[in-house]
């Protein structure tokens, strides 16, 4: 009974002091609190960073605790140096590189793929189906994997970052979804009027989905943007490394092995802290800067995903 | 049919792509049962002692099989415990905010660490838990000191886990969001009729509500509890902590490409890949029983 009351009063917008001790508003109060700080921790080091990359390195190195504001007088050094370092400007190139072509091959073979396994009445795709399925629950492992790159004579380069990675099966499935939700009388009708495969799948499928294939657009890109572990065991020429492979080198360097020989940061040993908070700013700002934006689409992915589980 | 040549045609590339980088590595996975030496070959090197199965024998009988062992499923079990249940009670909570503004802000925060590369992710870990980290001189404020938090063998776990939380616990919370909006609203409103409190509501309307999002995905986690990746592993420990980071994954990372102990590390890999394959399956079944729902 007294529950209902309360629930009456909250409708009619008008409460008492004792509604909002109640144990609702109480939990309420709590639970923007808590929620508060869970926002605080997640943007937290992201702060931190930005701050710490324009304080005085010696002030910084002798600050503990939170820092809220930068210390000692502002300075930009490290990041003239982070972009004068012809290391981090390869690495965006190359990553550039990998982004543009990787992203545009992924989503040819998604396309295709999809498409294929979207076709009502065609044989073999139920084989064709389990055939990739299975390799989403079964792989050779890393070993074979390597060997196989090294038998294709594609170590060293560039395009071991690509080929391999040129289809995600995930992505496969959830593209797949979007094209069998196209309404069978458009792909119908453009049968009669004469279109093949090809004319259907660019002219009726691609058109009416082009929501996912933005959320495709940008999980292949955010993958191929954060990926280093390939580069790593694949390339050898400092040159042709992306950009997250030069920060794993610098940023990482006491347990790679040395690798950061002739990167030509250390020799600012003093900025060194500094150079490595700007660097993480110079590589992580252009995904943070477009993420808020696209937001949408990345959620949109998850849950077009959901469905097929 | 005749028009659907083009269909075929169409798909080939795809078809040619698992083969090359899905099927003939798994053909080359025969390397685990043969004394592999890359001059001679997948087919020309030699089968390896005891019918081929010298390298898994070396591996069960080895120091490092307990150790990997017992670590992979100390952190896949430490994850379920603690990464499972917290983006159902961002969800819940998120849930409950009427302020449409705040619950934005929260969501796009929330999910904005998925997206920082985990080279980034690992550095941000190691900064912060050095001898003069944030974290740290947190945890010596509370009396607990320390010093650089990844040397201790005995807190690399508790810094994995909670790392991966702060990465992923608001995108995960996206797909218990989205069950929570289906739920029917009509039901609340009886419930309110019929005097339940929105605690009440929450355990007999929320809770069953997303309780076969909540089972599925638990069981995909146990399906997958042998299969703990690399890359977070290797990016964070050292030789000084393996004996409680170093797992399956990241032990054949080691052994084949860096000491190119290949048929060795193969066979590691390989026992690792079957047995999460078959784990994937047999849980895979059991959520098909239960729920009705399966991957396939």
């Amino acid at each position: 009974m007294k529950n209902m009351n309360s629930g009456a009063k909250a409708i009619s917008g008008k409460s008492s002091l004792k509604d909002y001790l109640s144990g609702y508003n109480l939990f309420s109060y709590f639970n923007y609190i808590f929620l508060t700080i869970i926002v605080l921790v997640t943007i937290y080091p992201a702060y931190y960073v930005i701050v710490a990359s324009i304080s005085d390195p010696t002030e910084l190195q002798r600050h503990t605790g939170l820092l809220l504001a930068p210390v000692g007088e502002i300075t930009f050094a490290a990041y003239k140096l982070v972009f004068k370092n012809p290391m981090v400007l390869s690495g965006y190139m190359n990553t550039i590189f990998i982004l543009v072509v990787g992203v545009t091959i992924n989503l040819i073979m998604t396309i295709i793929g999809a498409y294929f396994l979207s076709i009502k009445n065609v044989m073999f795709k139920k084989y064709i189906m389990l055939f990739i399925i299975f390799t989403m629950y079964f792989s050779g492992g890393m070993i074979p994997g390597y060997l196989n790159i090294r038998d294709l004579h594609m170590l060293d380069s560039i395009w071991s970052l690509i080929i391999p990675g040129a289809l995600s099966t995930t992505n496969l499935i959830i593209m797949r979804t979007a094209f069998v939700s196209v309404p069978d009388s458009l792909v119908e009708a453009a049968k009669i009027d004469g279109a093949n495969h090809l004319k259907i799948m660019m002219k009726v499928m691609v058109p009416l989905t082009k929501a996912t294939l933005a959320v495709m657009v940008l999980y292949y890109g955010v993958g191929h943007w954060n990926s280093w572990f390939s580069a790593s065991i694949y390339l050898r020429s400092p040159s042709k490394l992306p950009l997250q492979l030069v920060l794993r080198n610098i940023l990482l360097a006491n347990q790679s092995g040395g690798m950061t020989g002739g990167v030509g940061l250390d020799e600012v040993s003093q900025l060194s802290d500094l150079i490595k908070y700007a660097l993480i700013v110079v590589s992580t700002a252009p995904i943070l800067v477009i993420y808020p934006f696209l937001q949408k689409f990345f959620t949109k992915g998850v849950m077009i995903g959901a469905v097929k589980e | 049919m005749k028009r659907n040549y083009g269909a075929y045609l169409l798909v080939l590339p795809v078809i040619l792509y698992y083969i090359i980088f899905a099927y003939k590595p798994m053909y080359g996975a025969i390397i685990a049962f043969k004394d592999f030496s890359p001059g001679r070959g997948i087919l020309g090197s030699h089968w390896a002692g005891n019918y081929g199965f010298e390298h898994f024998i070396s591996f069960f009988n080895s120091y490092f099989f307990g150790r990997t062992l017992k670590n992979t499923l100390v952190i896949s079990l430490s994850s379920l415990l603690f990464s499972f249940p917290a983006p159902i009670i961002l969800a819940l909570l998120l849930n409950e905010v009427k302020n449409k503004f705040f619950k934005r802000a929260v969501q796009t925060i929330s999910y904005m660490p998925h997206f920082i590369s985990l080279v980034v992710v690992c550095s941000l870990i190691k900064l912060f838990t050095a001898d003069t980290g944030i974290v740290t001189y947190f945890l010596s404020m509370f009396g607990y000191d320390s010093g650089a938090m990844l040397s201790h063998p005995d807190l690399f776990v508790p810094v994995y886990v909670l790392s991966g939380i702060w990465q992923h616990v608001g995108w995960d919370s996206i797909i218990y969001l989205a069950a929570l909006s289906g739920i029917d609203q009509s039901l609340y409103e009886a419930a309110k009729i019929d005097g339940a409190n929105r605690w009440k509501q929450m355990i007999y309307i929320t809770l069953p509500g997303i309780s076969i999002t909540i089972v599925i995905l638990f069981i995909l986690a146990i399906g997958g509890i042998m299969n703990v990746g690399y890359e977070k592993i290797i990016l964070l420990y050292n030789p000084g902590i393996y004996e409680t980071s170093d797992v399956i994954s990241s032990f054949v990372y080691r052994k084949g490409l860096l000491e190119s102990n290949w048929s060795f590390s193969a066979a590691v890999g390989l026992f690792n890949s079957v047995i999460n394959f078959f784990m994937v399956v047999v849980f895979n079944k059991l959520s098909k029983k239960i729920s009705g729902i399966s991957l396939w």
